[in-house]
């Protein structure tokens, strides 16, 4: 394998000996790793970008109502919301990005990226970027590998569960994939897609995940919107050529190892933050199975059950 | 760590609104659906520990149907999985059980049945829509659905472990894992194979002839 998608450093220092844009290694490591053809993996990315623009459609359409009833229709209200607080440009990245991942927590049909708790932001970051810049669909594909790689490496160095790193590593490494998408379609180089990443997360540090009555509903919709948000901050700041002065595989690592000492409570578990709060506890009591309805185990008499 | 591929990145596509409380489900639902080999007539499902509180919100018992149904991970009927084998008159029930200790936290017992035929799984959703299935039938078993299985009900009799892995060995599949447990000395033993490729029919037709050979049932790997 050409690049193993470690690190950063490794990546930038062969595209540099190789002239290789900073995609293409991306496809080598994917035909190497699974033996496809180039054009299979053309195509899954092009059937990943359907689902997402899908995705943002039925999310704006069809009725969004969760099981829980936490979620409730939040796009369709953003987008006929008649004020527009930075621009019409911005206000559809929110509706979009909210959209996509709503539609995810109402069992609809979405693109895990890299989870599905954060299936909104890439969604939102790449049609917005698409339609904004009139990108082709060869350019937004060549983004998607960019972010691909930047997903590899966050979970080989970090991860990309909230279970194991909490929301930091979803909606984060979610919005540092967007971020490296945004710069290397607009033509930044090596640098500025990776300080682009770094940005992000230094912007989404710490981030924890707690998840009202364990349910990927509230704050995670909203989060996404806010996550597609940072991408594009950071995206322009790395565009400018403003560097991280952190060099992106450093920060990484610490996305890590604040994963690692973040309390579990704060972890997908539901027992911290906004799911412990009074509000959220009792939203759990009512969305969560009716407690006389179950059945207490007693270990003695498991082969009864 | 086994290498993730891009399209772990960005995908995989499928019904959300957690992999693992929706797309492992539905994987442990289709491992169900194969081992009884046709759609249930009569269908039970436990969920254990943090799925028992959480099964409803997050839609696993739609999931687990679905799989049941044979549906597909990003299959879009997922939602209305409880309405459509409500149509065809399949008869469901869930229980939850709590503080099931020596269970991981996301656990699921199907019984499944169809007229006389049934198969009772234990499966565990991994994260990631990744599953384990733990027992089969009141046995041992660990298999994933991401490779060739070979699920083989057989006589507790000498030499019967080398001489299946001799058939597989010359119909040039590699084994990967296998997992022997029996219900007592010279009765039934359950041997659970997983295989890096497809077993041939010829094979497979061999081991079912065989005189101490009471089932085989080969599971394809489950995208």
């Amino acid at each position: 394998m050409r690049v193993t998608f470690e690190s950063f450093r490794e990546w930038k220092s062969y595209c540099e000996h190789s002239q290789e844009p900073i995609w293409k290694p991306v496809l080598s490591y994917e035909i190497e790793l699974r033996n496809r053809t180039e054009q299979q993996i053309w195509d899954g990315l092009a059937a990943a970008y359907c689902v997402m623009r899908d995705a943002i459609e039925k999310g704006l359409t069809e009725d969004m109502r969760s099981i829980s009833g936490m979620i409730n229709n939040g796009a369709k209200k953003i987008k006929n919301c008649h004020i527009a607080v930075l621009g019409d440009e911005f206000k559809k990245l929110i509706y979009r990005s909210i959209a996509a991942k709503e539609l995810n927590s109402c069992m609809g049909r979405i693109v895990a990226a890299p989870t599905a708790g954060a299936s909104g932001i890439l969604p939102g970051v790449l049609t917005t970027l698409q339609d904004l810049h009139h990108l082709d669909n060869s350019q937004i594909y060549e983004s998607m590998l960019v972010a691909a790689g930047i997903g590899l490496i966050i979970e080989q160095r970090a991860s990309i569960a909230g279970a194991v790193g909490g929301c930091q590593a979803e909606t984060g490494t979610a919005a540092a994939m967007g971020a490296g998408a945004i710069v290397y379609a607009l033509g930044g180089n090596i640098d500025q897609v990776f300080d682009s990443v770094a940005i992000t997360i230094m912007n989404m540090l710490g981030l924890i995940c707690d998840p009202i009555a364990g349910l990927v509903e509230v704050p995670c919709v909203k989060r996404n919107a806010s996550a597609s948000v940072i991408a594009f901050a950071s995206a322009q700041i790395a565009l400018a050529g403003d560097s991280s002065i952190i060099p992106v595989d450093e920060v990484i690592d610490v996305m890590g190892e604040v994963g690692q000492s973040m309390d579990t409570r704060y972890k997908e578990t539901a027992l911290g933050g906004l799911a412990a709060t009074p509000t959220g506890k009792k939203i759990a009591e009512k969305v969560l199975k009716n407690p006389s309805e179950i059945i207490n185990f007693d270990e003695t008499k498991s082969n009864e059950i | 760590m086994e290498k993730s591929s891009i399209f772990d990145m960005i995908g995989p596509i499928m019904i959300g609104p957690s992999s693992s409380h929706t797309a492992g489900v539905v994987r442990i639902g289709r491992v169900a659906r194969l081992l009884l080999r046709d759609t249930p007539d009569h269908v039970e499902v436990i969920f254990y520990n943090s799925f028992a509180t959480t099964y409803e919100g997050h839609g696993s018992d739609r999931a687990v149907i679905g799989g049941l149904l044979g549906f597909a991970n990003d299959d879009e009927r997922i939602r209305n999985a409880l309405d459509i084998a409500k149509k065809q008159n399949i008869q469901i029930h869930f229980k939850s059980v709590l503080q099931a200790s020596t269970l991981h936290p996301n656990s699921i017992k199907i019984k499944a049945s169809k007229g006389n035929k049934s198969v009772e799984i234990l499966g565990v959703s991994r994260g990631g829509g990744l599953i384990a299935i733990k027992e089969v039938d009141g046995f041992n078993a660990n298999f994933t659905g991401q490779l060739h299985t070979l699920v083989i009900l057989a006589l507790d009799v000498k030499g019967s472990i080398a001489f299946i892995a001799d058939v597989i060995a010359h119909d040039d599949c590699n084994i990967a894992t296998m997992t022997v447990s029996r219900s007592n000395k010279n009765e039934d033993a359950k041997l659970i194979i997983e295989m890096d490729s497809p077993i041939s029919e010829p094979a497979l037709s061999y081991l079912k002839s065989l005189k101490w050979v009471k089932e085989v049932i080969y599971l394809p790997e489950i995208g």
